[in-house]
């Protein structure tokens, strides 16, 4: 186990993991515990006995995903305080986010700096993808692990360090169920489905379509050869989530990527405007 | 597969409260689960045994306590029950509900040694 912040051996395995006192107050958080003892005194043994224990009742009332929302919070800190962009990109395996993420860096060019965190439970296939068009990726592997953390994802900031203003894309472990509750200090979940998948799914996964802020309906392009009716589909995620913003798109023939871009580019300028808040403040 | 996450999570809490609060073994761990909460309490037990194992709270049995979703509807202005997040009222088919509660995933209470 890292005695630094106790993550366990064999949880996450990363390109050189370090722990160095690091900027955005990862793991420095300690638990300041509002628990107060009930000793009622009377264990199941009734009183002291030899070789019977008293136990008592201990008061904790903490969220089982408190840890995991404090590293959640140092990391939107770090985001925030660097104008940084962090984008959650979910989806079942095989939506084509890999693919619409190359294209993406393809198309937006110089226009802003990029990293990207690549999340499998094996291999570094995907972010070797990415780093074949220049733009740096850090992989995580989860082993057993179904979802990425936002304990992990601060490891990968320690060694990813992405430029001010820049976009970070965190491609999580396709899996439309699990990283559904677990906040990884992003400011949008971005869920991405592709239309050769069930047009219900967001009625099977609502977890998902629920915690997700823009839905991107991706391989459109195939949409002649396959029976999937789009309304429904987008009428079942409005049911699911009435905010939700849908794109539709191909990333693979570009078509419908021009809508994306500029979702980037609104989104990242956000990002901007909410960095000078403190200053502003001041 | 994520309970296996929040039974992790749930052991790390404990350890916490283990060295705060001075205590070497847990017999039972009071667990408040939502029903909208994407957590199914079958697969939670069936994970804590695992994760569990060779910790403080190996022994521990873990008690859930449901809680029953409970959404707004802001056209009828009461509050009506929910069993999914895309649930309309009852009463009027209006949606969406707020949630009021229903997504909850909390350690109330420890029973300890």
């Amino acid at each position: 186990m890292c005695t630094v912040c106790g993550c366990g051996e064999g949880e996450v395995q990363q390109h050189e993991h370090h722990h160095e006192e690091d900027e955005h107050g990862h793991g420095v958080h300690h638990t300041h515990s509002h628990a107060h003892h009930h000793d009622y005194g009377q264990g199941l043994a009734g009183a002291h006995v030899a070789g019977m224990s008293q136990t008592r009742m201990v008061a904790i009332e903490q969220d089982i995903l408190s840890k995991n929302n404090r590293y959640a919070d140092a990391n939107r800190r770090y985001f925030s305080e660097r104008g940084i962009l962090a984008l959650n990109l979910v989806s079942s395996p095989g939506s084509g986010k890999t693919t619409l993420l190359t294209q993406t860096i393809g198309a937006l060019g110089e226009a802003f700096s990029m990293a990207v965190i690549e999340g499998d439970q094996q291999t570094s296939n995907d972010a070797e993808r990415i780093r074949q068009t220049g733009v740096q990726a850090v992989q995580i592997n989860t082993g057993k692990g179904c979802h990425l953390d936002a304990h992990m994802i601060g490891h990968a900031l320690d060694d990813l360090k992405p430029k001010p203003a820049s976009l970070l894309m965190i491609e999580n472990v396709g899996n439309l169920v699990c990283p559904a509750a677990f906040d990884l200090g992003e400011a949008h979940k971005v869920v991405i489905l592709s239309v050769t998948e069930g047009e219900d799914k967001p009625l099977k996964y609502p977890d998902m379509f629920h915690a997700a802020d823009l839905m991107v309906l991706n391989k459109c392009d195939l949409l002649p050869y396959v029976a999937f009716d789009v309304e429904a589909c987008c009428a079942h995620a409005r049911r699911v989530n009435p905010t939700i913003r849908i794109l539709k798109l191909s990333a693979t023939t570009g078509e419908g990527m021009p809508a994306w871009l500029t979702w980037l580019k609104a989104a990242r300028e956000m990002a901007g405007i909410e960095m000078s808040h403190p200053h502003e403040a001041s | 597969m994520h309970e296996m996450s929040l039974c992790e999570s749930v052991v790390e809490l404990v350890q916490e409260q283990a060295h705060l609060q001075g205590f070497c073994q847990v017999q039972r761990i009071c667990l408040e689960i939502g029903e909208l909460s994407c957590v199914s309490e079958e697969a939670l037990c069936f994970a804590f045994d695992a994760v569990a194992k060779g910790t403080l709270a190996e022994a521990a049995l873990l008690c859930v306590d449901t809680v029953a979703g409970v959404g707004w509807c802001s056209a009828c202005q009461c509050e009506v029950g929910m069993q999914q997040h895309y649930d309309a009222c009852p009463e009027c088919g209006y949606y969406p509900l707020v949630i009021r509660a229903g997504e909850e995933m909390r350690i109330k209470a420890l029973e300890v040694v």
